[in-house]
């Protein structure tokens, strides 16, 4: 029994003796951490993506709460969880926010492999800005998509992805966070963070081709030739052409659609409008027909 | 023969020079010129000239952009067609002048007789006249990167020269351009140094030849000697070990003078010397002694799936098309067109493209030469660390950059890539090292640039 | 003609370049002739010799060994990247999965059951190589990892040494002592006459080991062998000489100091041409992934093997101490590599 005792008194003591030491450590050690930022934290999705700017969620809080302290809350944003975790937050820290219009990555290229010919074959390492330093592509176009998938591999979200028929990415509306870790992955800078619309709708040029019309077209059926047709046409004067490629300004569009109707090569794309109602043949009505659809519509 | 050579690395890729013997032809002229405005370092050219101009061989077309930067001068004579864009070397469509061809008038200014000009009949040859000559001639470097040359002739206060060093190596496989215009042109390319030499005001000069060209170190030795003993220039023809990337600017001072450039920014001048291919000598006495801008240069046009392959004097703005046609047409199957050499040339998606200043060969890689073989991942063997001539780490740097990893690459001194291709061509794995290594040191270099 | 578009007139298919167009890439557009495969089979026949030395001593024993770990860790290799990793790109074929076989057979005694090897194989294979992600990826040498999983779970049948000459026995062969267990005798007893039993360098060298004391693993048998190994991969540019020499050399100075002060220690020749010292400087601390990747970085591994080794050979419980500094030293890699930089051009400017 003896042994009993003296083994149960002995690591009770050692247990003693490591608690104290630990107390006595984490007191003495201890960091000051703001209360706020803990509790910011938790308001946040967790999700570490960056899209704010900050490393992580942690980082974000650490921010905001400076931001508190200076102020103002004035271009922090979590575009994750939008209106819905900034709201509680600003409340939390006593602060007021501007509201946010929901953003979404938008690819302005509609150069796939049936409007856009190849006319050469790469043979290198399969990276969007590998292909870019190499040249124009594979295509004549050298301001189109590279098809090698660098925003793809950005997006910590699953949001984005290579369609392989068309060989262009293709962005899922659901999952997209708007944090621009696409934008910034793309060399020629075709992906762009737009305003979603009302109902997911709006209108934009699918093309970001500087050369002249002629050489353009050669490259891509559908590119833009900068005939501005679309900016005499838009009544509320949201296009502009500069470098032979137009460009609509999404705080101006009313989503008339004018502009895609008179686009003589269909550059300018409309996304998530319903389909016309058809003829009287075919009495049912369609729904809100889907991304894909409404492409193949405008092509 | 006691040949030297550079300290760090290098490797032996296969020599395939197939044209060293076949003599320089003229090539006919073009229908077409096309001017690309960006042929040098620095700022594009600006067009002096419009729609529907006449010119002649040797009128100005565009005048510098900057201060670094290089006129152009018209290599044909006709009527400016347009001012367009087209695809040059870069592979991507830049502003060009495109002259149609009618012709092969002279502007009379240029002195087209040959006989041999000697710097001492003309005393009115001062520095400060030379560079001056040099600049409005619009020479850049002829071995293919394009700095203008007039800016090294110059150099900053912080830095003396004490030799001009020729670089006649051509250690690029295939490339045959700078041997025969060695071989052919021999004595106007030792004016064109004394020139160099005068401007530089040094008396000092090296010619650093590779042992694979044993002819020409022959002949050039003999002539130097005849030319230059006796006078207040010691000039001393190098004969260098053949070895990649001999030709390199850095590796060619440490192997002709045994001293290193430290990383950038620093530049040669800064342990005293001047590099200039033999190319721009050539050019440089033209210039200066004839009058004659730069619009014209040899280029070697080679392959092994070529049917005659060969060096030619061809007139910039010449489409690659042309020169192909020339030697035989384009061979059929997989084929890789590069302007310059396997090793470090810019492989091309279309054949118009035209010859431009640093345009020092048109190579036609075939069959399985054209194509790279399937990557395997790293086995760590350090052969690339071991090929590296500027003692880096290349599997490291590659690393780096795949995986974004920016500041411990600057710590790893990826600015001091030469981009010369030693550890790609070396790697068993045929991993796309260079690829990641060029990308990580555009970014690091962008980086740097914007913390200033 | 008025065309002024830069955009080639010509069809596509006449414009060379198959029917895709020209090939495009980034330079260097030139290779070497080198590979993985060329590199490992060139070591594998660099190991011929050798191989050949031990089936002329050791006979059916050694040829079961090997080929029985070469088809096993083949085996593992590739089950393992097919079902477990599913990689679309089997890397069963560059010939590293047999070098790992042929090197962990040779440093195997050749009355090993087969049984045994395959667990030996599974574990270089299995645990030492695919577990860090594959070729290029492990830390520690994989033939290595095997052989000392196997020592220490098989110490018996691990440490029975056939003698050479009974070329049909397998495992039922006679067993004897080797040279190592009779110098570590002589430490332990503090009996110098035990070191006479020895064979003589010379005999060493050949692996003539007729005199007796001189059983080993099927590898380490003869030097004379494994030197031509070492020739030849130098020959073509496999190695360089800095990792064996270094080791080698080490030894060699450290057991001569300790010979001079005290000869039950043995003497310094043939320390290095007993056990597993030029098979393990030679072939198995030579491995690419697992060691350093500078000169200079390779010539400080080398010294701190050799020394490690004498110190296990001498002081040490295992009478055998090459595949413990080697893996030792493996985990110091990493760390070799971080600080130890090749020489940077125009570190130094010379006037």
């Amino acid at each position: 029994m003896n042994f009993i005792l003296i083994a149960v008194i002995v690591l009770g003591a050692i247990g003693l003796i490591a608690a104290f030491v630990l107390y006595v450590c984490s007191k003495k050690f201890a960091v000051y951490e703001d209360p706020r930022i803990a509790q910011v934290s938790a308001l946040l999705p967790g999700a570490n993506c960056g899209g704010c700017g900050f490393p992580g969620c942690s980082g974000m809080a650490d921010a905001l709460v400076k931001g508190a302290d200076a102020g103002s809350l004035d271009g922090l944003n979590c575009p994750v969880g939008g209106a819905e975790v900034m709201g509680p937050v600003a409340d939390l820290l006593g602060m007021a926010i501007a509201n946010g219009e929901p953003k979404v990555a938008v690819v302005r290229c509609n150069g796939s492999c049936e409007h856009r010919p190849k006319v050469a074959e790469y043979a290198g390492l399969r990276t969007c800005s590998a292909m870019n330093a190499c040249g124009a592509g594979e295509t004549a176009c050298g301001f189109g998509c590279l098809g090698c998938g660098d925003c793809v591999a950005a997006c910590q979200f699953g949001a984005i992805g290579m369609n392989p028929e068309t060989g262009l990415p293709e962005v899922d509306e659901e999952k997209c966070t708007a944090c621009g870790a696409c934008v910034k992955a793309c060399p020629r800078h075709i992906i762009e963070l737009r305003k979603k619309g009302p109902k997911g709708r709006r209108v934009y040029v699918s093309c970001v081709n500087k050369d002249k019309g002629a050489v353009s077209m050669k490259a891509c059926k559908v590119s833009c030739i900068g005939c501005s047709k679309c900016v005499k046409e838009c009544p509320f004067g949201a296009i502009t052409v500069e470098n032979n490629c137009s460009y609509i300004d999404p705080e101006k569009c009313r989503l008339c659609k004018k502009c895609v109707a008179v686009c003589p090569t269909k550059a300018i794309v409309a996304v998530n409008f319903p389909t016309p109602k058809p003829k009287p043949e075919n009495p049912e009505a369609t729904e809100a027909p889907t991304n894909q659809e409404r492409k193949e519509a405008q092509a | 023969m006691n040949a030297r050579t550079f300290r760090i690395g290098g490797i032996h890729p296969e020599e395939n020079k197939l044209t060293h013997e076949v003599e320089t032809k003229v090539a006919p002229l073009p229908k077409q010129a096309i001017f690309p405005l960006s042929q040098h370092i620095g700022a594009p050219a600006k067009p002096v000239v419009q729609k529907g101009d006449k010119v002649k061989v040797g009128t100005l077309i565009a005048e510098a952009g900057g201060f670094v930067s290089a006129p152009i001068y018209s290599s044909v004579s006709g009527t400016v067609l347009k001012i367009d864009t087209a695809i040059d070397a870069t592979g991507y469509r830049k502003p060009c002048i495109i002259i149609s061809v009618e012709g092969d008038e002279w502007e009379e200014s240029i002195d087209r007789s040959t006989k041999l000009e000697l710097v001492k009949d003309h005393p009115e040859l001062t520095p400060e006249e030379i560079v001056g000559r040099v600049k409005t001639a619009g020479i850049t470097g002829m071995g293919g990167a394009g700095f203008p040359t007039f800016i090294k002739l110059t150099p900053p206060p912080t830095a003396t020269a004490e030799c001009v060093i020729i670089n006649a190596v051509e250690c690029e496989p295939y490339i045959t351009a700078d041997y025969r215009l060695m071989m052919e042109k021999a004595d106007e390319i030792l004016v064109g140094l004394e020139l160099l030499m005068k401007a530089a005001k040094v008396t000092k000069g090296y010619i650093g030849i590779e042992t694979n060209k044993p002819k020409a170190i022959d002949l050039l030795s003999k002539k130097s000697a005849e030319v230059f003993g006796g006078t207040e220039y010691s000039v001393e023809v190098v004969p260098l070990k053949q070895r990649y990337p001999q030709g390199g600017e850095k590796q060619l001072v440490d192997a002709v003078i045994g001293r290193q450039v430290p990383a950038p920014p620093a530049i040669p001048v800064n342990v005293g010397a001047i590099v200039q291919n033999v190319g721009t000598a050539f050019a440089v006495y033209e210039a200066v002694m004839k009058r004659k801008p730069l619009f014209e240069r040899y280029t070697t046009v080679t392959g092994k799936r070529l049917q005659h392959p060969g060096n030619y004097l061809v007139r910039m703005g010449t489409p690659m098309q042309d020169l192909i046609d020339l030697c035989g047409g384009m061979p059929e199957g997989d084929c890789k067109l590069l302007a310059g050499g396997p090793m470090m040339g810019k492989a091309l998606t279309s054949t118009e493209v035209p010859v431009c200043k640093g345009t020092n060969s048109v190579t036609l890689l075939s069959d399985d030469d054209a194509r790279r073989k399937e990557p395997q991942p790293c086995i760590r063997c350090a052969k690339c660390v071991g090929a590296c001539p500027m003692g880096l780490e290349p599997y490291l740097l590659s690393k780096l950059s795949e995986l974004k990893n920016w500041e411990r690459a600057e710590h790893e001194d990826i600015v001091s890539c030469i981009e010369c291709g030693s550890c790609q061509f070396t790697c068993p794995a045929h991993r796309p090292l260079l690829d990641y290594i060029r990308q990580g040191k555009q970014t690091v270099m962008g980086i740097i640039r914007s913390r200033k | 003609m008025n065309e002024t578009d830069n955009v080639t007139k010509q069809p596509l298919a006449q414009r060379g370049g198959g029917r895709k167009g020209l090939i495009v890439s980034l330079s260097p557009h030139a290779h070497g002739t080198d590979s993985v495969e060329r590199n490992m089979y060139g070591v594998m026949l660099a190991l011929v010799p050798a191989l050949l030395v031990s089936l002329f001593y050791f006979g059916l024993g050694s040829a079961i060994v090997c080929l029985t770990s070469v088809v096993a860790c083949v085996f593992f290799e590739w089950s393992i990247n097919k079902y477990l990793l599913k990689n679309p790109r089997n890397t069963v074929l560059d010939g590293s999965a047999a070098l790992t076989g042929l090197l962990l057979g040779m440093n195997l005694p050749s009355n090993l059951p087969i049984w045994i090897i395959i667990i030996g194989a599974l574990f270089a294979i299995g645990v030492a190589k695919m577990t860090f992600g594959g070729l290029g990826n492990n830390i520690f040498n994989p033939a290595l990892v095997g052989r000392c999983a196997l020592l220490v779970a098989f110490p018996a049948q691990m440490t029975s040494w056939p003698v050479p000459g009974h070329l049909l026995d397998y495992t039922d062969a006679t067993t004897g002592a080797t040279p190592l267990a009779l110098m570590k005798e002589a430490i332990k007893s503090g009996n110098v006459s035990v070191l006479d039993q020895l064979p003589d360098a010379f005999s060493l060298l050949l692996g003539d080991h007729s005199l007796g004391g001189g059983a080993g693993t099927i590898g380490e048998i003869c030097g004379l062998a494994l030197l031509a190994g070492f020739v030849f991969m130098l020959w073509r540019r496999i190695i360089t000489w800095h990792i064996p020499v270094s080791i080698v050399g080490t030894v060699f100075v450290f057991s001569a100091i300790m010979h001079l002060i005290n000869p039950i220690y043995a003497d310094p020749t043939t320390v290095i041409l007993s056990g597993g010292l030029l098979l393990g400087a030679i072939f198995m601390a030579t491995d690419y992934v697992t060691s350093p990747m500078t000169p200079k970085g390779q010539l400080i591994y080398g010294v701190c093997i050799g020394l490690l080794t004498v110190v296990i050979r001498n002081w040490g419980a295992y009478p055998e101490g090459m595949s413990f500094a080697i893996l030792i030293m493996n985990a110091f890699t990493p760390l070799i590599n971080n600080y130890v930089k090749p020489v940077r051009f125009g570190e130094v400017v010379k006037e």
